[in-house]
């Protein structure tokens, strides 16, 4: 079922492939997080703004990825092969889900907290950046964790319509009837995945070491 | 842009796209065909198997792992492998959409059911429900929400995924993209494209108004906390717990 | 009756929450089951309706053991409320109340109407019927919790912690509430709280459990506060237990003597005239209590009401206990409690020398009887 010989023989196609992969992926989730925390700050500070973002950010998410991949070269003026829909596609899925994360993130952190640091004398700018932000990186992470799984995996439909990464392995083995070919597209996409995943948990606990502190000393 | 929308426009406006094996309408009959099967399926194994979780409490790591374990596997590469392994036809599409679509419904109702204030399943309990009436007349009552969210995502990911399966040789509303595709027509990708996502946004609609209409409105904490303000302008005690948060249920896209 | 026999239990873990307990809670009266967190006072309540299984003894409920038949049966027999209400938040606030008629078979509108009345009778007004437990505040949720309990009118109520979430003011109201309920209703009530003043305030008889599960005092509030059976249940009743105790002593008897008093429009000669020990109690047309007036303070002109020194608790000859008759004494700016009767009027004062006597006399009759 797997051939093992052919990994090494295409060893030189599989690591670019995984670069472009990768990049195609957590490019978004960058970029998705930038455009993410400023309107998740708005709609939470604003009900207004929060009734607009948030479903404008559910319709999104029902596009199906396929369809953005597709209709964005028409609407940005790129070429259907250009790598560039694909981030802006999953850039657009990013902040969607993101921007609910973070609202409902800065709306978790304790009402007592926020006021508690206003009364020490925190103007808002900085209150946000050392304390309501912190205390959200929790959920935050959270929905990044989704972002960069879900990420990983939609990069693989780009092949679909014939953009790199390693979900060409997929569709070419399906082409050619090679079954190796679309285990390790499969397989590595998932390895990927979970690579990923776990070193957000683990940076989420660095960066977060006040989390279940409580718990532990009980 | 402007000269692509003319021409998106002039293919739905030719009459030919309309009839026949290959028109739009028999193409989203089939979609909807593809879709709804597996989603049916889905309902009958997760909500049932979710919702014994949830109230007994006994294997949630067990169904949060699965859920997100299958959040990693690329629908492509699922749908290519059981297609290589059982040939071209309904059954492999059926099969790997049910893989997709059982996991939002699972943590939907896992999560639902678990999440349910234990007071209230303490209440309950103590004024004499039996475990089935307090699973069908409170738990799942209240877990409505959550669950209907799993089936929202469950349906769009089955019905995106039914246009990816027309790469490995059935029809639905992804062939009119694929033929597209073939001849490298972008107006009709465009068009096919156009169709999935109304298809899409229409199901997510649908399923939001049986949301609005099964769901009971004190559960709307919206509507409640609206009204409140209304109807009850002075309220100076606190409600004694704080509401939960509902957790995000499994989110998953195609 | 509720009895416990020797009642056990042990959980899986091998703690012992309960040890063999053994208690008789009385018909038609409020028993109150306190003490500090882990004493095993709600889990000697949840094991009357088998919320907790015991796993020693027995528990009998008017002579039948609680373990004979099916649990659920045995649950819509007995009301219980509980600390956080548990309210169905998917269910109007009648069809909450309505909950367990309907469990029982009685059919929609039977249970409905029964469900009015009883919200009617907690004291909550019509037009909550149609709303959901998330419009309500803390005191109007548990207000539905017992008129859901009460709803298939059973004979015993089981009341864990009930008002411990609200506010103290609230708390009190409720408190208030139920025992006027009870006067009317008469249930056999168990009510667990950790609070000593609620389960000297509400019990007929309060139970003291102390850590391990074990009963440490069993009697009538005034006698737990009069003389508590040991240094555990002497500190957990706490400070003031001597004054507090005499809530429990009734106030018939007790001397109500003379007080000098003069109209609102009083001159100053009239005032030094009327004052006794250089102080009068001004009094409004209806005999209400204004406030007091010292001599050499307002001896000029007129008495001018809002000048005047604002007197201590009022003393109310036909309700209040030795408590109440001290109390009033001793906030007195002048030393002389001011009693009233039912309707506010003054009758005249109590001084603390005489309460202090009365207190003696009590004593005296209780070694005698």
């Amino acid at each position: 079922m797997i051939d093992w010989s052919w990994f090494p023989t295409n060893a030189e196609r599989l690591v670019p492939a995984l670069g472009a992969h990768l990049l195609l992926a957590l490019l978004p989730v960058v970029i998705g997080l930038i455009v993410a925390i400023p309107l998740g700050w708005v709609a939470n500070r604003s009900r207004p703004a929060r009734a607009v973002l948030v479903p404008v950010a559910g319709l999104l998410y029902t596009i199906p990825s396929l369809v953005l991949f597709i209709l964005l070269p028409g609407i940005l003026g790129t070429q259907i092969l250009d790598p560039v829909n694909v981030v802006v596609a999953l850039s657009v899925y990013t902040v969607a889900l993101l921007v609910r994360s973070v609202a409902d993130a800065l709306a978790a952190v304790p009402g007592m907290v926020v006021a508690a640091a206003t009364a020490m004398g925190y103007r808002p700018a900085r209150r946000f950046a050392q304390v309501e932000l912190p205390l959200s990186l929790p959920v935050l992470i959270a929905g990044l964790r989704v972002a960069t799984v879900t990420n990983i995996s939609l990069v693989s439909v780009g092949a679909l319509i014939g953009i790199g990464g390693l979900g060409y392995f997929i569709t070419d083995g399906f082409g050619r009837g090679n079954t190796t070919s679309i285990f390790a597209g499969v397989i590595l996409i998932v390895v990927l995945a979970l690579v990923f995943d776990a070193l957000l948990v683990l940076i989420g606990r660095l960066v977060t070491p006040w989390v279940g502190v409580g718990r532990k000393a009980r | 842009m402007g000269a692509l929308l003319a021409d998106v426009a002039a293919w739905f406006g030719d009459s030919a796209n309309w009839t026949g094996a290959a028109g739009v309408p028999n193409r989203v009959l089939e979609h909807l065909q593809y879709s709804i099967v597996p989603i049916l399926l889905a309902l009958l194994i997760a909500v049932p198997i979710g919702a014994a979780v949830g109230h007994s409490g006994r294997g949630g790591f067990l169904v949060v792992g699965v859920a997100n374990g299958m959040r990693s596997l690329p629908e492509l590469g699922v749908l290519t492998i059981l297609v290589t392994f059982m040939s071209v036809g309904l059954l492999p599409v059926t099969i790997a959409l049910l893989i997709l679509a059982i996991p939002p419904l699972l943590a939907g109702t896992y999560a639902g059911v678990s999440n349910v204030d234990r007071a209230v399943v303490d209440a309950a309990r103590g004024m004499g429900m039996t475990e089935p009436e307090i699973l069908t007349k409170v738990e799942l009552p209240n877990a409505l929400p959550l669950i209907i969210g799993g089936l929202r995502t469950a349906t769009l990911q089955v019905i995106a995924t039914a246009a990816i399966a027309a790469f490995v040789g059935v029809d639905g509303l992804g062939r009119i993209l694929f033929s597209g595709l073939a001849v490298r027509d972008y107006t009709r990708m465009a068009a096919g494209a156009l169709l999935i996502a109304v298809l899409a946004l229409l199901a997510d609609a649908a399923l939001a108004a049986l949301q609005r209409l099964i769901v009971s409105p004190g559960l709307r904490t919206s509507t409640s906390s609206r009204r409140r303000a209304v109807v009850a302008p002075a309220q100076p005690e606190q409600l004694p717990q704080s509401r939960s948060t509902t957790p995000e249920p499994e989110l998953a896209r195609s | 009756m509720i009895e416990f026999r020797g009642v056990t239990k042990r959980f899986p873990d091998g703690t012992v929450a309960v040890d063999a307990l053994d208690l008789a809670v009385e018909d038609g009266k409020i028993t109150v089951f306190v003490g500090p967190s882990g004493c095993g006072k709600t889990t000697s309540l949840r094991m009357i309706n088998r919320m907790v299984e015991l796993t020693g003894g027995t528990i009998l409920i008017d002579g039948s053991d609680i373990m004979a038949g099916d649990a659920a049966q045995l649950r819509r027999g007995i009301g219980y409320v509980i600390q956080q209400s548990g309210l169905f938040p998917h269910r109007s606030i009648l069809d909450n109340v309505a909950t367990v008629p309907l469990l029982l078979g009685w059919g929609k509108r039977k249970a409905r109407e029964r469900a009015t009345e009883l919200m009617e009778l907690v004291g909550l007004s019509p037009e909550m019927a149609q709303r959901y437990p998330a419009q309500l505040s803390g005191g109007q949720q548990q207000r539905v919790g017992v008129a859901r309990a009460l709803a298939a009118d059973p004979p015993i109520l089981l009341m864990d912690e009930p008002f411990s979430a609200v506010d103290p003011v609230v708390r009190e109201n409720l408190q208030d509430e139920l025992l006027r309920l009870q006067s009317e209703l008469g249930k056999t009530i168990v009510f667990v709280t950790h609070d000593i003043d609620e389960a000297v305030k509400l019990g007929d008889k309060v139970a003291v459990f102390r850590t391990g599960g074990l009963l440490a005092q069993y009697d009538e509030p005034g006698h737990l506060l009069a003389r508590p059976a040991d240094d555990f249940v002497d500190g957990f009743v706490g400070r003031d237990r001597g004054y507090r105790g005499l809530g429990f002593l009734s106030a018939n008897g007790l001397p109500v003597g003379e007080l000098s008093t003069v109209g609102s429009g009083a001159t100053g000669d009239q005032v030094r005239e009327a004052a006794r020990d250089g102080w009068t109690l001004v009094v409004s047309d209806a005999g209400h209590p204004l406030g007091w007036v010292q001599v050499g303070q307002a001896l000029s002109g007129p008495v001018d009401t809002d000048a005047l020194i604002a007197g201590g608790s009022l003393y109310d000859t036909e309700a209040d206990s030795l408590r109440g008759a001290l109390d009033a004494a001793l906030s007195s700016p002048s030393g002389l409690g001011v009693a009233v009767d039912a309707s506010g009027a003054v009758v005249g004062s109590v001084r603390a020398a005489d309460v202090l006597a009365a207190l003696a006399t009590a004593r005296r009759d209780e070694a005698a009887a």
